[in-house]
């Protein structure tokens, strides 16, 4: 008899939707979620935000409670990494580092990310942070209350995250890009601009054009950075926020194309008839402009493609396909981002001289493809709503920033 | 431990308890709640958790934020005076009992 039932390998976002989308279809065979995190799957989000904070106790981060898996028989086996994995025609078997044998029809990968390291000497002393997964955010709270001074590497939303929630408790922050910008290539530089002047009124310290030369400590522990032009910035705490890997090395076990992620189609389907995946780990053609693949690091994409994975599981029609958006929350900024701007070609920015709220448009060959909105849910929900709807805003209109975008939705 | 009772888009009554310091969302969405999509988690950021707060308990809820009745204003259910985001309601032990109607489209 062929194996029966789905393996979803992952603790997150992606993982839970697959299996309860999987369960509202109407799936009755055994549901298995398999993740070497330490805890049932949890949000990551408020690793670098709430949680961080201390606003959020660690029983906010889970995603649903443990009575919900067993009403749905949905198991969760939790710290039990698989480290092999093999299929065939008609399913496959999983090997857990404790040697447990799992046997599946199909299998879900939603293995995640993990946090990008500098590669320079001194980067595992103590007091060297990521924040990715739980165990980074939990020794970075607890470090936070003796920390006084923090140099914070890379110039991401999770640095950026990190640095505001640092300056609320009083601790001296530098912030050491690469670049000669904040937030990289996610936004045109008027946002980056905007995030700048915010941040060093906060009373971050912005370094730009700088590379980690070396971590220095003492007693194991890091008291210090060097820079690439020759400084060394004193820090209690050290933050490397320069990005993620996608996790592939199961992916690469069973022949799947990888580039830059686990190569996926819009349906969440791998190139093997047995195997989907969904979230971070993926990458997947860009919805308007298909030959360009696309890597969406959010929780809408996980919930996307994870439902997309469920429907690919089921042999159902997909669901539609909902323009990407993505939030970040610096200070009192809220970032909120929708579409894909890469490509654009013209942009138009919305700014009140004197108000906080602030908006960006990108058009790419006179369509609009994306929006940046801060503090100015108005506009990040008219963008969102044009971009769902396929439709446009025309752009010279949209200049006039007292002018409600909702009304140019064309 | 706050009891909250839901009306589901379909009618149905659910109740369930959560934690004080949680949210109205979080107990839903971690009790898998039918009508609360919550698709930022909590973030304040994408208005799919969408509740009619019961008259009796508004005052104990208090009003919307000025961010959170934007969001509200553009929420895809029609907006009533008890409408809130149910992310940004905090459970309190004086909240027990707590009424919400969920929003029949998020």
């Amino acid at each position: 008899m062929a194996a029966e039932g789905t393996l979803i390998v992952g603790g997150g976002e992606a993982a839970v939707t697959i299996g309860t989308s999987l369960r509202e279809a109407g799936y009755t065979e055994p549901i298995h979620i398999v993740t070497k995190e330490p805890i049932p799957p949890y949000q990551r989000p408020p690793l670098s935000k709430g949680y961080l904070d201390g606003k959020l106790p660690e029983e906010g981060l889970y995603l649903r409670d443990i009575e919900f898996y067993k009403e749905r028989e949905i198991t969760v086996t939790v710290g039990d990494p698989i480290k092999k994995v093999s299929v065939d025609k008609d399913g496959g078997e999983a090997e857990t580092v404790s040697n447990r044998h799992l046997k599946f029809a199909r299998l879900a990968l939603t293995t995640g990310a993990s946090a990008r390291h500098i590669g320079v000497p001194g980067q595992h002393l103590n007091g060297v942070f990521t924040v990715r997964d739980l165990s980074d955010a939990r020794n970075l709270r607890a470090a936070l209350p003796s920390a006084r001074r923090a140099v914070i590497v890379g110039s991401g939303f999770v640095a950026l995250e990190a640095a505001a929630v640092l300056r609320q408790h009083q601790i001296e922050v530098t912030v050491l890009a690469r670049g000669h910008s904040l937030l990289g290539r996610a936004v045109a530089p008027p946002t980056s601009n905007y995030f700048v002047a915010a941040h060093q009124a906060m009373g971050t310290t912005l370094r730009f054009g700088i590379n980690v030369r070396g971590i220095e400590g003492d007693n194991g522990w890091v008291t210090g950075v060097k820079t690439s032009d020759g400084d060394t910035i004193a820090a209690d705490i050290v933050i490397i926020g320069v990005g993620v890997e996608p996790n592939v090395e199961l992916a690469k076990q069973l022949d799947l194309e990888i580039d830059h992620g686990i190569v996926v189609d819009r349906a969440a389907q791998t190139g093997n008839p047995i195997v989907v995946a969904a979230g971070d780990c993926t990458v997947q053609p860009h919805a308007l402009y298909p030959e360009e693949m696309v890597r969406i690091e959010s929780v809408q994409n996980a919930l996307d493609q994870g439902r997309k994975a469920a429907a690919a599981i089921m042999g159902h029609e997909r669901p539609s396909v909902p323009v990407p958006w993505f939030w970040s929350d610096q200070g009192h900024l809220k970032l909120q981002i929708v579409g894909l701007s890469s490509g654009y070609d013209h942009i138009v920015e919305r700014r009140v001289p004197g108000e906080k709220r602030y908006s960006l448009l990108y058009y790419r060959a006179g369509r609009l493809v994306a929006a940046d909105a801060v503090n100015n849910p108005k506009d990040f929900n008219a963008a969102k709503k044009a971009l769902n709807a396929e439709a446009t805003i025309d752009p010279e209109a949209a200049a006039d920033p007292l002018t409600s975008l909702k009304s140019l939705i064309t | 431990m706050p009891q909250i009772k839901f009306i589901t888009p379909t009618g149905d009554p659910v109740e369930v308890e959560s934690r004080t310091g949680s949210t109205v969302m979080e107990a839903a969405v971690k009790h898998g709640v039918p009508g609360i999509v919550a698709e930022c988690g909590g973030g304040l950021s994408c208005a799919t958790c969408h509740v009619y707060v019961a008259p009796e308990f508004a005052d104990a809820t208090g009003a919307a934020g000025d961010f959170e009745s934007e969001m509200l204003e553009d929420a895809e259910s029609e907006l009533r005076p008890t409408s809130r985001l149910s992310c940004q309601i905090t459970l309190t032990d004086q909240l027990d009992g707590l009424a919400v109607e969920i929003a029949p489209e998020q």
